[in-house]
């Protein structure tokens, strides 16, 4: 019962922000969204359905988050 | 009758599928786990596994090898508890497995292994994993399934998700550090993080329901063919075995990179037949869930696992490749038989049956068209 654990995010390569921690998401209409479970994956390429969780379009598109895409070991 | 007809209650055995399960049926049904088991049944294992030239498909050995981890899951109520241990059915599952674990070895393509760094662990197996074009059990029942065809998909499902997750979890002692904390991460989610009504086993029981079938586990073991078994059978021995740890991990992390669109997709060919959310709840949980969990599952428990435990590297990706390729051959199975108009099912007692309505669909609104 971690609800009180500070936000944490991680940005997942290719994919969405992964978001932990006693956090309220608040929609459009400024109402806080039905928070489905403990960690949420929100949608970085746009193109998900369920907005704003991610649904794994971004696999579809191949959103890419690399600064320089050829690039390799930094 | 119907399908739900045909099904029985939790204690009604299954039927034999050849010498092999037919012995050892009547031994977990008759037999007493306190006297030594005929050597007839080690015997004809030795047999059948020597035959075998092709053990995924191999109905006798699949249903074996499925019941003998059901005497570890307590899966199947009839079978006595005192049966898990028993010398003898551990040493005839060592012989079934060794054989079905050789065949994934020798039949699965595996890719370049990545270095041991989570990051380069986690590309690979989402490069492995990516979604391809091309006809797939999503896309037939997103667009074309009919009622039964759709009915038929719930039961092939059910023999994993009436008891989803509980294979991976074998592994959760046998792992340790940042890999234990992922994978508890994506089963508490799976287990419905305290509350009994959001396990997912639990929503794929309202959605048998829902479509007017049994959710008793096993109800329709006897109609679900070998490579449908065959892909329960390798997720289990990869968990239930503490040496394929890491083909457990790479196992867990490919179902979930592959999870959300085909779901997407299933929600959509129920919604299309009818159904209400809670038949399509199950499949849109998994659009969402399995969108964190691949993320947890690639990042934190393979590439965290294979930084820690280099030497496991290969066996992540073998668990990740072996998933897809008997997944995808149970899957294509099922898709075969749809687009050539039988039934994906084994024949039952009386498949004339599947024909028939469902016996209570109550959840099904008006069907446009």
């Amino acid at each position: 019962m971690d609800e009180r654990r500070a936000p944490q995010i991680t940005a997942c390569a290719d994919g969405p922000l992964l978001v932990r921690g006693a956090v309220e998401i608040i929609g459009d209409d400024g109402a806080v969204l039905r928070n489905p479970r403990r960690t949420v994956a929100l949608c970085r390429c746009g193109a998900s359905a369920i907005k704003p969780w991610c649904d794994g379009t971004h696999k579809l598109i191949r959103f890419s988050t690399a600064e320089h895409p050829s690039v390799g070991d930094d | 009758m119907t399908i739900a007809d045909i099904a029985g209650g939790p204690g009604v055995r299954p039927a034999e599928r050849g010498p092999v399960s037919s012995l050892l049926l009547s031994t977990l049904d008759h037999g007493d786990p306190a006297v030594p088991v005929p050597t007839a049944l080690l015997h004809a294992t030795h047999v059948a596994v020597a035959a075998a030239d092709d053990i995924t498909a191999d109905e006798d050995l699949q249903l074996s090898l499925f019941l003998l981890y059901a005497c570890a899951y307590g899966s199947l109520a009839w079978i006595d508890p005192e049966w898990e241990w028993h010398p003898a059915l551990l040493q005839m599952r060592t012989a079934i497995e060794r054989s079905f674990e050789d065949a994934l070895r020798r039949e699965t393509p595996i890719p370049a292994l990545p270095r041991a760094d989570a990051a380069d662990i986690a590309a690979a197996l989402f490069a492995l994993t990516a979604p391809t074009p091309g006809p797939s059990l999503g896309r037939y029942v997103a667009k074309h399934a009919s009622l039964e065809q759709a009915r038929e998909f719930v039961i092939q499902r059910s023999i994993y998700t009436l008891r989803e997750a509980d294979p991976h979890s074998w592994a959760i002692p046998r792992l340790t550090g940042r890999a234990k904390v992922a994978l508890v991460e994506i089963q508490s989610d799976e287990y419905g993080a305290g509350r009994p009504e959001r396990m997912h086993a639990e929503i794929f029981a309202r959605t048998m329901r829902g479509v007017g079938l049994d959710s008793t586990y096993g109800a329709y073991l006897d109609l679900v063919p070998a490579t449908v078994l065959a892909s329960q059978n390798a997720m289990s021995m990869f968990g239930i075995n503490r040496r394929l740890i890491g083909a457990i991990v790479g196992h867990l992390a490919a179902s979930e990179m592959t999870s959300s669109l085909p779901n997407r997709m299933y929600a959509d060919g129920f919604r299309r037949l009818g159904f209400g959310p809670d038949v399509t709840e199950y499949f849109d949980e998994h659009v969402e869930a399995d969108a964190v969990h691949e993320q947890i599952a690639a990042h934190d428990l393979a590439g965290s696992l294979g930084e820690d435990r280099p030497d496991l590297v290969p066996d992540i990706l073998f668990g990740a490749a072996a998933c897809l390729a008997v997944d995808g051959r149970a899957a294509d199975g099922i898709r075969f038989a749809f687009e050539a108009g039988r039934s994906s099912l084994r024949p039952g007692p009386d498949t004339g049956l599947l024909r028939m309505p469902p016996r209570k669909v109550a959840s099904r609104r008006a069907v446009h068209g």
